[in-house]
């Protein structure tokens, strides 16, 4: 009886990698997803913090994917380890502080992780190769054709990655040589063009999938990367703790000086979501108007507290009052009320937008 | 049989889905396992999740801003 061959496919949610474990399922690969997270995933979490999101879908694609596919997905938190990927990328940037290429090798390597440990265990049982829906061309920093063999290299998958829509357009991998797959029920997908998978998609019957433009990461968004550039300036260093990307991802953000910025809610979903973060950040509460919950990072004094009020005054109705109350909380929760001036539009200087 | 149960208010999702799914490989067939959150997307995220892994959702409730689902571990 042939031996039942097993992939581990890296399932983002998007129509590509969906795409890819259906064409293996074909010829009758048992195939598991695994999904990682990264904390730079935009799916689900602007959604879920923004009240005017409220009502949209905020159901996540991996999960949806692994389902549509009948395959069971492993998601894992690699949020702690991506940190030297982002900061420390081998092969740069790409258009924004996006590490693709390297973001790649490092979740091949963790997906070829998962297959060492598993044939460890179970032998034949085991898994057998790693799949992924890239695409030649598709991607500009990390899915290029001169790029597909350094992902494979470098990651320690060898030719035991197989990227089956495009797969006729790259030597022959381990799965093809030994007959597991049939290379002639693969694809030659290569470029920026989406009509040949969503060709794909119909043939099979997926007629909702997820389209992420640009990709599903923030750190392809020019705006969130100036931010993360703006963090590493100030702190002169380039670190960050998950709740720094967390905050990237809300607010606007006001830099009136190097050492401090103001984190301004800009709306109720994003006020409460700010409102768990008050004893890890001083925080702005205007007692006297409506107004946003503003936090703080930085090492700010006292003076600029309270100048740092003046400004969340001017994202309050009374910004053109003479005069407003606010709370100023300080780390470790002690909180005094202050009378302010709060400061017209034109006060605050655009540059200080991050 | 136990019960057990896991906070995961103030995390967004995919984390609660994450903690839910590291919990539960501790846990023994027949077990529950009531997973509190804030982020709404949990009412669809961890009944997919179940669906996927072979485990049952008893029962799932919204009440303001707090979810809670009661799972029981099967045999997946």
């Amino acid at each position: 009886m042939a031996i039942q061959r097993k992939a581990i496919a890296l399932l983002s949610g998007g129509l590509d990698s969906l795409l890819a474990v259906k064409v293996i399922q074909e010829q009758g690969i048992l195939v598991e997803g695994v999904n990682f997270y990264t904390g730079f995933c935009v799916e689900g979490h602007t959604h879920a913090i923004r009240k005017k999101d409220e009502k949209k879908q905020k159901r996540n694609n991996a999960l949806w994917s692994a389902e549509l596919l009948g395959i069971k997905l492993n998601i894992v938190d690699i949020s702690e380890e991506y940190k030297d990927i982002v900061i420390n990328p081998k092969h740069g940037y790409g258009a924004n502080l996006n590490p693709c290429l390297d973001c790649k090798i490092f979740m091949v390597e963790q997906a070829n992780a998962m297959l060492n440990k598993a044939r460890q265990l179970a032998a034949e049982g085991g898994f057998d190769f790693i799949i992924t829906g890239e695409v030649i061309g598709q991607r500009p920093k990390s899915q290029r054709k001169e790029t597909m063999p350094i992902i494979a290299r470098e990651s320690g998958a060898d030719d035991r990655l197989l990227r089956p829509l495009c797969a006729q357009n790259l030597p022959a991998t381990l799965p093809e040589r030994e007959g597991w797959v049939d290379r002639d029920k693969m694809y030659d997908f290569s470029g920026r063009s989406r009509k040949p998978q969503m060709a794909l998609a119909k043939k099979f019957g997926f007629e909702d999938y997820a389209q992420p433009a640009g990709g599903c990461c923030f750190l392809t968004d020019e705006s969130y990367s100036k931010k993360l550039a703006d963090l590493w300036s100030a702190r002169g260093e380039k670190t960050y703790e998950i709740d720094d990307i967390m905050m990237l991802k809300m607010g606007r953000h006001i830099r009136p000086a190097p050492h401090y910025k103001l984190i301004v809610s800009r709306e109720e979903g994003e006020n409460n979501f700010m409102m768990g973060y008050r004893k890890q950040y001083p925080s702005i509460k205007i007692t006297s108007h409506s107004g946003p919950l503003t936090l703080i990072d930085g090492t700010p004094n006292d003076e600029d507290l309270l100048y740092a009020a003046r400004i969340a005054g001017r994202f309050s109705k009374g910004r053109m009052e003479d005069e407003m109350t606010v709370e100023i909380t300080k780390l470790g929760g002690v909180t005094t009320t202050h009378t302010i001036r709060p400061m017209r539009p034109e006060e605050v200087d655009q540059g200080w937008y991050i | 049989m136990a019960h057990h149960q896991l906070d995961t208010q103030g995390l967004l999702c995919p984390m609660p889905v994450i903690k839910t799914q590291d919990r539960i490989k501790e846990l023994a067939v027949g077990d529950t396992l009531e997973v509190l959150a804030s982020d709404p997307g949990v009412m669809h995220d961890i009944p997919a999740w179940c669906r996927i892994n072979g485990h049952t959702i008893v029962e799932s409730s919204k009440e303001k801003r707090l979810c809670t689902i009661l799972i029981e571990v099967c045999d997946s």
